[in-house]
């Protein structure tokens, strides 16, 4: 048996300081292909439906009749498929997860193209 | 003769991360009888599997365990391939088999944090978790996710390494190497934690080999046997020697599980030094119609997966026997006999996962 063998790590942590962030002061920083949440540029999506029917978990809605894309981020599981298959690669995967929600409905994103091409964005 | 007293365990219980009950049957201190019971948390996985694509459900096989996430995605798409009859790219084998063995390291840190944790040790417990940071930012950088991976897919993987990468990989794992350096003597040599695992939940050879018991706690006892000298994803090429120690008791399967980390260390090097060019993934066609075992080796010890389809996107029947399971027969015997104290200390080096259990 030996003794203090744990004296060296005792004092590299003394020195070093903490090994967990401060995290509101400093924020983390993600990897670029951090999967954290599925966005859509509206304005190049055409709505053919391809990543809602590709989706593993059903969180994709498309309408191609009133022009509208919904996720719902509570139900996705960020598998990266509905971005790979996008045939215009309007769908993007963001590195920053999802806003935390207190409800149900409150993961659900919703947007839709105005007709002259302008996106307005309805977060219901 | 004392008389005979019921001690309920769990479902909730400082040691045990998830929920598992045994009704403990005391004599004084000495346990007489263990009535393990589960089933607290089942996501009836064999039900799911009938109304799932077969390349969707990969997603699903990810999502059984935290820790061992990318062997069940692993074994459920081998088992896929192995009946469509898909002839896998070499380099994806050897993508599979590193990221393979960094969650073979990062669940044997977690586990060794997690004991000191159940013996008192508390920090102890912070140092393991800080030092298997390391692996998950790999994991991070590598495939955009710190626990479910999300990488495998069926036919190859769904992301390459670049070289760059890989040499990085290595030349982190040397300094995580040179830190596990300094921790592991604690877990070796010191004076408390011997006393607590010394000699303490004893399994002989012949005991661990009827009772079916499989991985360290199998190779604790002197049982060489590890799935991954069969061979399956790029093991084949790699130099694979079981970790075997004989004395059977908890400190043997704290010190397997220890020499295993290095040992997947050297794994990595190795994958690392002969991974060839080419493509990673396949494209997949048609419908599996068939059925098939997969073994693949877990942290914690073999696990298979068998699937069987019939010809449509839909697989007909699929199941998983973890090792947890089977090694429920050997955690009652070796509590049999032993102390109230040191029930927690023979639950944990089990390496009980019951996420995986209750799949």
């Amino acid at each position: 048996m030996r003794s203090f063998t744990m004296t060296k790590t005792v004092i590299k942590n003394l020195l070093a300081g903490p090994a967990t962030l401060m995290y509101p002061k400093r924020k983390r920083t993600f990897t670029p292909i951090t999967r954290g949440r599925v966005d859509n540029d509206i304005n190049k999506c055409i709505f053919c439906g391809l990543c809602g029917r590709r989706c593993p978990t059903y969180a994709i809605l498309v309408t191609k009749e009133s022009k509208e894309w919904q996720i719902d981020r509570l139900k996705c599981c960020a598998c990266d498929l509905c971005v790979e298959i996008c045939p215009v690669k309007s769908l993007s995967m963001e590195n920053q997860y999802a806003p935390p929600a207190t409800d149900r409905t409150a993961g659900v994103y919703k947007l839709k193209k105005a007709d002259e091409g302008g996106a307005e964005t309805d977060k219901s | 003769m004392a008389h005979k007293n019921v001690i309920p365990f769990g479902p909730q219980h400082p040691v045990l991360p998830e929920p598992i009950h045994f009704d403990l049957v005391t004599e004084d201190e000495r346990i007489v009888d263990a009535i393990p019971s589960i089933s607290y948390v089942h996501r009836g996985l064999e039900r799911l599997i009938e109304k799932r694509d077969f390349i969707d459900f990969v997603h699903v096989a990810d999502r059984i365990c935290g820790l061992c996430s990318f062997m069940h995605a692993m074994g459920y798409s081998q088992a896929v391939e192995e009946i469509m009859g898909i002839e896998v790219p070499e380099r994806a084998l050897y993508l599979r088999t590193i990221w393979a063995e960094l969650s073979r390291i990062h669940s044997h840190i977690f586990w060794l944090g997690v004991a000191a944790d159940a013996f008192g040790f508390e920090s102890l417990f912070m140092q393991s978790l800080r030092l298997r940071e390391v692996v998950l930012d790999i994991f991070e950088a590598t495939t955009g996710a710190r626990v479910i991976l999300g990488v495998c897919k069926v036919g190859g993987v769904r992301r390459d390494i670049d070289a760059a990468t890989l040499k990085g990989i290595v030349d982190r794992l040397a300094s995580l190497k040179k830190d596990l350096e300094e921790l592991s003597p604690v877990f070796i040599d010191d004076y408390s934690i011997r006393h607590r695992l010394v000699g303490v939940g004893y399994i002989s050879q012949q005991d661990a080999y009827t009772l079916g018991c499989v991985g360290p706690m199998a190779r604790a006892s002197g049982l060489a046997m590890d799935m991954r000298t069969l061979g399956y994803a790029a093991y084949k090429y790699l130099d694979v020697e079981p970790m075997v120690e004989t004395t059977g008791d908890c400190y043997a399967r704290c010190l397997v599980r220890i020499r295993e980390m290095f040992h997947s260390m050297d794994l990595i090097r190795q994958a690392v030094g002969k991974i060839p060019e080419g493509p990673v993934d396949l494209k997949v066609k048609g419908a599996p119609n068939g059925e098939y075992f997969s073994r693949v080796e877990q942290p914690r010890g073999e696990v298979i997966h068998y699937a069987k389809g019939n010809g449509s996107r839909f697989l007909q029947r699929f199941r998983v026997r973890v090792p947890t399971f089977s090694n429920i027969p050997a955690m009652i015997k070796v509590l049999k006999g032993s102390e109230v104290a040191d029930v927690p200390n023979i639950i944990l080096t089990l390496d009980p996962c019951i996420s995986c259990t209750e799949r």
